[in-house]
């Protein structure tokens, strides 16, 4: 489990259109609700649907956060689509205490023997989840409850008030899909 | 009840307009225009914000729309950003000249060419002889006090001028963070109720924008070097009760951590929170080191430098834009001439980076503030130096 | 210092060069700059006011019998309506 007190910045990946930004956000209007310092901003640029994007959180229980520049050395990854895995190079720079969580229907040790990650890995089918509860497969939300997981950075219960805020009547489904898919996560340590 | 909210920055800064009850919003909303204006032209189409939303035609149109609806009385309001900004330059004078007092927020960026969407303050500078009061905001929570304290500021009858508030394109407009959002009975009680002294009125006719031959120009010129000029009053007195009534001091230089600093660093904007992050590591290493946060750009805070600097060695000034061909950094050569006059200054060392988006991180100024200490006992023949520029 | 008689100093200046007497601009005469003036031959004229669209001074009404004619305070003699009057009932003559 990464340490969760002081700072802990994470970097989300995803692709334009899946919704990373909206889980940065989400993530850290919930940190801000528990009275934490958070930080939460798109990488700087150009939107285009499709393309390969990046979110960043960074959370701290203590102190302002002072730090505007993207995350080069996170403490947690996490991947909204598994295809991407091979496109960029998701793990840069990722503390070697550092978690990734990742949504795929495979398990950790496949992951493991394809790429050779030497990171803690958590894994979530959160694209069926998402499926089962949303009837979309749209994993933003799902991904939130699988990094509270791997890296309890919040308590899942301030994300309700975020998510209600920011979908309305399909809050429920969304808080639905955040729950499965927490549960349905598996952590597996940091391999030699 | 004051809210402690997790919001983007460029939200907030609409929240703040909508607030202080503003009466005109006219915008043209294209890249790079941000949140702010999308988030207003929603609450006057929502019908939470009782204002006209006029969707002009372009920049240049959006700021004479600004003056006609200020030179009415309205409380008017807009926001733009670098090339937005240079489009709508000649009548960023004929606000100042004709003493309208619109507030802008500028998301600050590089201008083009080459094509850039990311941060500097090239933009800051462009428009810097344009006659506004001109305020750097550090944060997120500065970006939404200070659109408050601009009403304040500009409509008040001693200063009746145009205020800009630039805040950092990207590193604080599209930021989510915690922003305490102010209750509207607080928020009414600092701000008055507009009232233009001479407004067009078709039952008290008066003559806006006549004229001004050779006979007349000077002095109307020197009037409104004046009012700028002794505008610094009414914000220090608008900075004060906005802290006596909602907590939160602003001065037009923020001393960090200077006592007994004989190495100063000047930063303005976002970045000079990152570069506290370094004086904070320098201190523990036993370095007397401080930062100046430079908040107040006009009118310039002659004594107010002057007071900062006056035990230091060494000030390191770091500027975003450049002037090419000329000094290097628009901020440095300004403060470099505001210490001139003096028997006892400080050496003042120009580094110019940040530019289009490049990040300087805390380790970078670190550099900066030992790179620029080492030239300030060494000497040197540049008058700046770019910093982390690739040879 | 004659020169600036009368003239306000920078602190009389009104805020942003506001001028608050209505109209002041009519008491900019014109007529000065003329070194022509226009002349009429009521028989031509037939009053369509033409020549009173076209003058850029917007100095010429018609008179108590409906004729058009310029107010010579403001006429700059540029003979525009001369040059525009269908019927040449307009003639520019020098001004002594
Ligand atoms: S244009 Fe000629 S005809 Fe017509 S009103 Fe004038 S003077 Fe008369
Ligand atoms: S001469 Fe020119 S200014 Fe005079 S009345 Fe004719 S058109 Fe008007």
């Amino acid at each position: 489990m990464t340490n969760t007190a002081g700072l802990v910045e994470i970097r989300w990946h995803g692709r334009g259109g899946q919704g990373a930004v909206t889980s940065a956000e989400l993530l850290a209007q919930a940190a801000i609700n528990e009275g934490k310092y958070a930080q939460a901003f798109p990488a700087f640029g150009a939107e285009r649907r499709g393309a390969p994007v990046v979110a960043f959180v960074r959370i701290d229980s203590d102190n302002p956060i002072r730090v505007r520049a993207e995350i080069d050395e996170p403490d947690v990854v996490v991947v909204l689509a598994s295809d991407l895995l091979r496109v960029v190079n998701v793990s840069s720079g990722l503390k070697a205490d550092g978690i990734l969580v990742i949504n795929t229907p495979k398990t950790a040790d496949e992951i493991i023997k394809e790429f050779h990650y030497k990171w803690a890995l958590a894994t979530v089918d959160a694209t069926r989840i998402a499926r089962e509860t949303l009837g979309v497969p749209i994993v933003n939300t799902a991904m939130v409850g699988a990094l509270l997981k791997a890296a309890e950075v919040t308590k899942l219960d301030s994300l309700i008030e975020p998510l209600k805020h920011r979908f309305g009547r399909l809050a429920d489904k969304n808080i639905n899909a955040m729950q499965k898919a927490y549960e349905g996560t598996t952590v597996r340590g940091k391999s030699n | 009840m004051t809210q402690r909210v997790g919001i983007e920055v460029s939200r907030a800064v609409a929240i703040a307009a909508k607030l202080a009850n503003v009466d005109v919003v006219a915008a043209y909303p294209i890249t790079p225009q941000t949140h702010i204006v999308e988030d207003l032209s929603e609450m006057v189409a929502s019908g939470e914000l009782d204002a006209s939303y006029i969707p002009v035609e372009s920049e240049h149109s959006a700021m004479s729309s600004c003056l006609g609806s200020v030179a009415v009385g309205a409380r008017t309001f807009t926001a733009t950003s670098s090339q937005g900004m240079e489009l709508m330059h000649e009548v960023l004078y004929v606000a100042s000249g004709m003493r309208l007092p619109v507030v802008m927020a500028v998301a600050n960026r590089a201008l083009s060419a080459p094509i850039s969407i990311w941060g500097d303050h090239s933009d800051v500078m462009s428009v810097r002889d344009t006659g506004w009061i001109q305020i750097f905001v550090t944060n997120g929570q500065e970006a939404f006090d200070n659109i408050l304290c601009a009403f304040r500021i500009g409509e008040d009858r001693r200063a009746l001028l145009p205020v800009m508030i630039h805040l950092d394109g990207f590193q604080l407009t599209h930021v989510i963070e915690p922003i305490y959002l102010e209750e509207q009975g607080d928020v009414d009680r600092f701000l008055p109720r507009f009232e233009y002294p001479l407004p067009l009125d078709p039952d008290k006719p008066v003559t806006m924008g006549a004229f001004g031959p050779p006979d007349i120009y000077t002095e109307v010129k020197k009037a409104q070097d004046v009012v700028l000029t002794s505008s610094k009053e009414v914000i220090l007195e608008a900075w004060k009760e906005f802290g006596d009534i909602f907590g939160r001091y602003y001065s037009p230089i923020q001393c960090y951590r200077c006592e007994g600093a004989k190495v100063l660093l000047m930063t303005m904007g976002s970045f000079s929170e990152t570069a506290m992050s370094a004086v904070d590591a320098m201190r523990d290493d036993g370095h007397a080191v401080g930062l100046l946060n430079l908040r107040l750009w006009r009118p310039f805070p002659f004594a107010e430098i002057r007071q900062a600097v006056k035990d230091a060695d060494v000030l390191v000034v770091f500027d975003r834009a450049l002037s090419f061909g000329g000094p290097g950094g628009p901020v440095c050569s300004e403060v470099r001439s505001a210490l001139y006059s003096l028997d006892k200054r400080p050496k003042v060392v120009g580094f110019v980076g940040g530019l289009g988006g490049r990040v300087v991180s805390i380790a970078g100024f670190r550099e900066i503030i030992e790179r620029g200490t080492r030239i300030a006992s060494e000497g040197t023949e540049q008058e700046f130096e770019m910093f982390g520029v690739r040879e | 210092m004659t020169e600036s008689e009368g003239k306000p100093t920078w602190q009389q200046i009104e805020i942003g060069a506001i001028i608050t007497e209505p109209g002041s601009a009519r008491q900019y005469q014109t007529g000065d700059w003329r070194t022509q003036r226009p002349t009429y031959v009521h028989e031509r004229c037939i009053k369509c006011g033409l020549c009173s669209i076209y003058c850029p001074e917007g100095c010429i009404e018609p008179n108590e019998e409906g004729y058009f004619e310029a107010d010579l305070f403001y006429c700059k003699g540029c003979g525009i309506c001369a040059r525009e009057c269908w019927t040449k009932a307009i003639n520019m003559v020098e001004e002594e």
